[in-house]
């Protein structure tokens, strides 16, 4: 089953937004000159139900912008995107923690926001705790948490609120050793119970460790997909030589795909 | 990178945004949104809620003391009268000009987690709310032994939730705007001071010249003051005014949910 449909999806942002001002907007039509920025372009892609998706892709490349969409916290300029499923997405680091507020205190707004039922945060508060590590700090105000201990109970109340679709923004890497061990073990259970995976990484090994298939943005294009091995040796070759090595798409970057460079 | 890219609009079918389905429970949202703020805002302090009681009386005493000291006027029981106009402004104007900036101020929430976004400014209203109801306690008991208890009293909800509705609206319209123009709270903060002295907070509705009255009748905050007036004070019913505000509310509340609801959408390519 198709859980997530992305159909030919374009995300523009416009740039020199501080000087958008009132008297700007009502005189749009007289000064039409704002420069965009095209952070997707036509972008398609289709996640079946239980896939882990890793995309990669240097900064800028429209990886973080996929994840948002697909989040559902940003909408897409042009195109189409269906969710199916609850989904639990972890954007970044900090994740909506308010810094003033204790680990216990912010468990409870996060995994509200997150879609978690008081019920829910009650049952599995000790599980969650439990497996961020914060047993001694949850009383303290997460002002005083290090990242590595942030983005544990970032993660830990992403993974107990139990979604159907889990979205990772480059928050693992920050964590030690032990921690990503552990993050493997229960994403590898999680996506064994039929769940979806979408993982954002420049750790390309963990990528290849985690995940099944591979999706390789670059300025906003798609340049390759299919299994992560593959995608991840293409993306290296292509950024030893500085090109597109084995570029076999279309000349023009901006008529769609720049190549489906591994595709089965 | 500045270029804009024609070929995508000319090849790509118009946005379709997807049905959004939450699969939280809105209460224990509001719940959270809440207490957050409240301990976001008393957390290191040693007098906390006191705060919400000492403001009123501070400003009650100086306007009492100017009204019946430098300006002598006739009013029974002035300091109650002043309160009942004080207030209903004071959580009028907190509550809006917060409730306006709530959304901006929540903005790594709304810019990484998906929920229902209304709840971020109707939250704020609330927490206020809740310093309003003590207010109101305290008001309530002093009425009650300096002019007596009655059973208009029984209004004060039904004013209550109205207010309610009636902030609520106000702020889910300015809240969505103030993402996009941050000089809405400077409009919102204006507005209040221009209110402060137009409602009729420590002048009576008999002193104003009667071909201005149409002018205060449309304003809902000042009907609120009056009501709050007429039913604890006087042991009158609250009469029309009473419909007249709550038709006021409900467009409000519609419209500012409206506008919201429309808004949203772009809200974090903006924050």
């Amino acid at each position: 089953m198709t859980v997530i449909e992305v159909d030919n999806v374009s995300k523009c942002y416009a740039l020199h937004r501080q000087r958008d001002l009132l008297a700007r907007r009502v005189t749009r039509n007289a000064s039409p000159v704002r420069s965009e920025y095209w952070a997707l372009r036509d972008v398609s892609i289709r996640v079946e139900r239980g896939e882990r998706l890793a995309i990669i892709g240097p900064n800028g490349a429209g990886k973080s912008t996929l994840l948002r969409l697909i989040a559902g916290v940003s909408t897409p300029t042009r195109g189409s995107i269906r969710v199916h499923g609850r989904v639990s997405a972890l954007l970044a680091l900090g994740i909506g923690l308010h810094r003033d507020l204790t680990g216990w205190e912010n468990i409870n707004l996060i995994a509200s926001l997150m879609g978690m039922s008081e019920t829910e945060v009650r049952n599995n508060l000790e599980s969650i705790v439990g497996f961020a590590d914060l047993e001694d700090f949850i009383n303290e105000p997460v002002r005083t948490y290090s990242s590595g201990m942030t983005a544990r109970l970032g993660f830990s109340v992403a993974i107990h609120a139990n979604p159907d679709i889990l979205i990772l923004d480059e928050v693992l890497s920050v964590g030690d050793e032990a921690f990503r061990t552990k993050c493997k073990a229960k994403i590898d259970e999680f996506t064994n119970s039929e769940k979806t995976l979408l993982f954002v990484s420049h750790g390309l090994q963990t990528a290849v460790s985690l995940c099944t298939r591979g999706l390789w943005l670059h300025e906003g294009m798609v340049a390759a997909e299919g299994p992560v091995p593959e995608v991840v040796k293409t993306y290296r070759d292509f950024t030893k030589s500085g090109q597109l090595a084995t570029h076999t798409g279309p000349s023009d970057p901006l008529s769609g795909r720049a190549g489906d460079l591994a595709s089965p | 990178m500045n270029q804009t890219n024609p070929q995508i609009g000319a090849q790509s079918s118009p946005p379709v945004r997807a049905p959004q389905r939450f699969y939280g429970d809105p209460w224990f949202v509001l719940k959270n949104l809440v207490s957050k703020d409240f301990k976001v805002r008393y957390r290191n302090m040693s007098l906390g809620i006191f705060w919400s009681l000492v403001n009123p009386l501070i400003m009650m005493g100086v306007l009492t003391f100017i009204f019946s000291v430098v300006f002598t006027r006739n009013i029974p029981n002035y300091p109650l009268f002043l309160l009942c106009g004080l207030l209903p402004y004071n959580f009028f104007s907190q509550a809006w000009s917060t409730g306006t900036m709530s959304v901006v101020s929540n903005a790594s929430l709304v810019k990484q987690l998906r929920f229902q976004r209304e709840l971020v400014p109707v939250s704020v209203v609330l927490g206020n709310a809740l310093h309003y109801v003590l207010q109101l306690g305290l008001l309530l008991i002093a009425i009650g032994i300096v002019v007596g208890v009655n059973v208009q009293w029984m209004w004060l909800p039904v004013v209550l939730s109205l207010q309610l509705i009636f902030i609520c609206g106000l702020s889910l319209l300015t809240s969505a705007l103030d993402v996009y123009h941050r000089d809405m709270r400077y409009v919102v903060q204006s507005v209040n001071t221009v209110l402060f002295w137009l409602v009729p907070i420590f002048y009576g509705f008999g002193d104003i010249p009667p071909n201005l009255v149409w002018l205060y009748e449309l304003n809902p905050v000042a009907a609120v003051v009056l009501i709050m007036r007429r039913i604890l004070l006087y042991a009158e019913p609250p009469g029309a005014t009473l419909l007249k505000l709550a038709v006021a509310s409900i467009i409000v509340a519609w419209v500012g949910h409206k506008v919201f609801a429309r808004v949203e959408d772009e809200f974090s390519d903006y924050l």
